[in-house]
């Protein structure tokens, strides 16, 4: 069973379909004792950095949330903002982050963009994993995720890079540290790629 | 690479879907649910859906049908029609949908781009402006179906759309609407020229050619069209159709990578 974090904020309806769809139990936690059992976690989020921590804090979850993600080390997966809210701190905002992997969010570099359109980085685009692991099992070669944000997750410690996709600069959009995924693309949106990775996540 | 996106747009009135001409005499083509079906199995980019009814009579959204559509859905979704609050907007993520459109009631309140960025992220709030070109140049914003005229500048209003944290502009072409004849090229050109934002475009796409034309032409942005993905052959005949991959990258060699400052 999967238990996805219900803060509200965040595109839950999206995840409970595609798990609806391959078969795999979904538990949705409003709060605490929703989050007992979990014994494998997604971070959803979009929007703003510091309204998105802000709201899980409120959501009385943190401190579970930490003690299943840090002690208890189930695994657990933040994607697009949720994985932002995982480093340390934003440009975005003011907030501190979870600082389960050590990182700096940062806004993509708009002068390293060479074409009219910049920002948001939005569409469809390659994503190269850098070390073969379990969650992009078949999809070593040439997939494609969506891609909604300005904002990337920039890991003061190389190994925790999991994978990067470019635009302007090379940047990661998927790392992990122990237990603990970040993905910045939204494999809830990408058609098989992302049932592909949303299945291997449930394997881990 | 960030590949160019191709859109189909669908059009709601009366919990159905339906096709315009010029904005005018809606055409039935069928049922959204069975279109968002047969649409993910061809793996679209992304889907917009606008509600054409719920501005002109001032009602909500239909939030049980918006429901139903993401429930469907394996791809992003943008959403608008009948957005007013921020409550609203809210509301409609929480169902599934990525990108909220909003148009006359940022043409009517422009700080409402601000508010509902604050909270739902501004890379996620798309202006959509349906423009008509004037009788002695340039163009007109219009709203409620094209019925009612605004006297706003699209450019400006862009400019400012921009500064006020939208995340995406769609311009829609009233006089190219279903014509099937091509883009307004010389439009995009300008609407391209006034902001680093994604631009999406919409009306008058009738082949895959236009299509081409658009992204050898502008490199990265968004390629809608309604009749081009509902309709075939002479007659209209309803069938829903989208390029396949092959079909695609073909489109994506289209697209300058190297020089496009």
């Amino acid at each position: 069973m999967i238990t996805i974090v219900d803060y509200g904020v965040g595109n839950i309806k999206s995840f409970v379909n595609v798990y609806n769809r391959l078969n795999i139990p979904v538990k949705i936690a409003k709060n605490s004792l929703d989050l007992e059992d979990a014994h494998k976690l997604i971070l959803p989020g979009v929007g703003h950095f510091d309204h998105a921590m802000s709201e899980l804090i409120k959501s009385g979850m943190r401190e579970k949330l930490d003690e299943l993600v840090l002690i208890k080390k189930i695994p657990v997966m933040g994607i697009c903002v949720g994985m932002q809210m995982m480093g340390n701190s934003s440009e975005e905002g003011s907030l501190e982050g979870l600082k389960w992997i050590d990182a700096s969010i940062k806004k993509l570099d708009e002068t390293k963009i060479n074409q009219i359109t910049r920002l948001p980085h939005m569409g469809w685009n390659n994503v190269y994993s850098t070390k073969p692991h379990i969650l992009f099992e078949g999809l070593e070669k040439e997939a494609l995720f969506y891609f909604l944000h300005s904002y990337y997750f920039e890991c003061n410690n190389k190994s925790n890079i999991l994978a990067k996709t470019e635009y302007g600069d090379s940047f990661t959009c998927a790392a992990f540290n122990e237990n603990i995924y970040g993905i910045q693309f939204h494999p809830e949106k990408s058609h098989n790629y992302g049932e592909i990775l949303l299945n291997n996540f449930s394997k881990i | 690479m960030l590949r160019p996106r191709i859109i189909p747009c669908l059009l709601l009135q009366d919990n159905g879907l339906v096709k315009t001409v010029n904005f005018k005499n809606p055409k039935y083509v069928g049922d959204p649910i069975n279109a968002v079906r047969i649409f993910n199995e061809k793996e679209v980019d992304e889907l917009a859906i606008f509600d054409i009814d719920a501005t002109v009579l001032n009602n909500e959204p239909n939030f049980s049908l918006i429901e139903r559509i993401s429930n469907q859905s394996r791809m992003p979704l943008c959403y608008g029609g009948g957005i007013k609050t921020i409550e609203q907007a809210k509301r409609i993520f929480s169902l599934g949908i990525e990108k909220i459109a909003l148009s006359s009631s940022v043409v009517d309140n422009p700080n409402l781009i601000t508010q509902i960025g604050n909270q739902v992220g501004s890379q996620s709030v798309i202006v959509v402006l349906d423009v008509k070109k004037k009788l002695f140049g340039g163009y007109e914003v219009f709203t409620h179906n094209g019925k009612k005229a605004t006297g706003i500048d699209p450019f400006k209003f862009i400019n400012n759309a921009q500064n006020l944290g939208a995340g995406e502009i769609v311009i829609n072409s009233i006089d190219r609407d279903g014509l099937m004849k091509g883009y307004d090229l010389g439009l995009i050109e300008r609407v391209r020229k006034t902001t680093t934002l994604p631009v999406t475009v919409l009306g008058g796409a009738g082949s895959i050619a236009h299509i081409a034309e658009v992204i050898e032409k502008n490199g990265i942005i968004g390629a809608s069209a309604g009749s081009l993905f509902v309709f075939k052959g002479p007659y209209k005949a309803v069938l829903i159709n989208y390029p396949n991959s092959q079909q695609k990258n073909i489109l994506y060699k289209k697209v300058n990578y190297e020089n496009k400052k």
